[in-house]
């Protein structure tokens, strides 16, 4: 084992700020990769109903007509 | 004799064909069921790759502990070149074989790749500041991979700026395939020039010069990284076909119907 205390861990040896600002910058573009994905995902899907909806209802108009 | 032949030479091949993947109304499902297995990957790799990185590699003799950043800024670097790499390769195969999954695949890793530059140019910046007392230089490693990032975005930028989705793949695979001479500069930069950054620590051509749990800890994040970009450029490019082939009846029944996940009879 490394550290003696969780205080030892997150000092690293004086070099906590390097240490910390690379993995949690990392951590949070990632994070903020992953929760773009599935906006953009949900997003598509949603178009898609919308168009197929919406095609629908144009044929049941000219139907109706 | 003759009619029989014909008519087997045109019978679908029961086995494996890479062309069956080739049209996006077969490769989503598949994509889809690749997507968890690359999740549960990234994950289980990352926390082995931390939990030796932090807990069971020794501290580094002369750099501290500083030198815990290769853990992410080492695979980082890598998965910014082999993206690129892939990228690239995408591309082409577009542009010679006129495909449009080709240019889906190049369209979906460009975003994932352009992270891990920056991201290796971010935590380049924070070890070079305790180790050389500098968070940037203009030397041959460091500007070569700012240059890859800009690439990245160039890419992009141009992509997003066209309207017509044909036009905008073409003009962006040229930046790709053109800008793609310089993932060989990045990578022998170190041995060309003379630079501040240090050789390879790992090459397919030599023994490792590090620890051997330092080493682990790095392949294993490596791995996960690799992971984690399969995965979401499966996700991006499932996100793509639908945004492209919205009016294709294929997405229609995929987006209205139960089998979006391709778990069922897809």
């Amino acid at each position: 084992m490394n550290w003696e205390s969780a205080s030892h861990f997150w000092a690293m040896g004086g070099y906590g700020f390097f240490v910390w600002a690379s993995y949690g910058v990392t951590g949070a573009v990632i994070a903020f990769e992953l929760i773009a994905l599935s906006r953009r995902m949900k997003r598509a899907r949603a178009q898609v109903k919308r168009d197929a909806t919406l095609d629908r209802i144009e044929a049941e108009k000219r139907g109706g007509a | 004799m003759s009619e029989t032949q014909s008519s087997v030479a045109r019978a679908p091949s029961p086995g494996f064909s890479f062309f069956h993947y080739a049209s996006p109304q077969t490769f989503f499902p598949l994509a889809g069921k690749l997507l968890w297995p690359c999740w549960i990957a990234a994950a289980l790799l990352t926390l082995a790759g931390l939990y030796i990185g932090f807990f069971v590699a020794p501290t580094d003799a002369t750099q501290g502990d500083s030198y815990r950043i290769i853990f992410i800024h080492v695979p980082a670097a890598w998965m910014s070149m082999v993206v690129y790499l892939a990228m690239a390769f995408w591309c082409a195969v577009g542009l010679v074989f006129n495909t449009r999954l080709s240019f889906m695949m190049a369209t979906a890793l460009a975003p994932t790749g352009a992270i891990w530059a920056f991201v290796a140019l971010w935590t380049g910046a924070l070890w070079g500041k305790p180790t050389w007392g500098t968070y940037w230089v203009w030397d041959a490693r460091l500007t070569s991979e700012l240059i890859l990032f800009f690439l990245y975005c160039g890419y992009m930028a141009l992509q997003a700026a066209i309207d017509d989705p044909r036009r905008a793949d073409r003009a962006g695979a040229l930046i790709a395939i053109v800008g793609a001479v310089n993932v060989p500069i990045i990578y022998f930069s170190v041995k060309w020039w003379n630079t501040l950054h240090q050789g390879a620590s790992v090459s397919l051509t030599a023994a490792p010069t590090m620890a051997t749990t330092m080493l682990t800890g790095m392949l294993m994040m490596a791995l996960a990284a690799w992971a984690y970009t399969i995965g979401a450029a499966l996700v991006r490019v499932r996100a793509i076909m639908i945004e492209r082939e919205r009016s294709a009846d294929w997405v229609r029944k995929l987006v209205t119907g139960a089998d979006f996940n391709g778990d069922s009879k897809a």
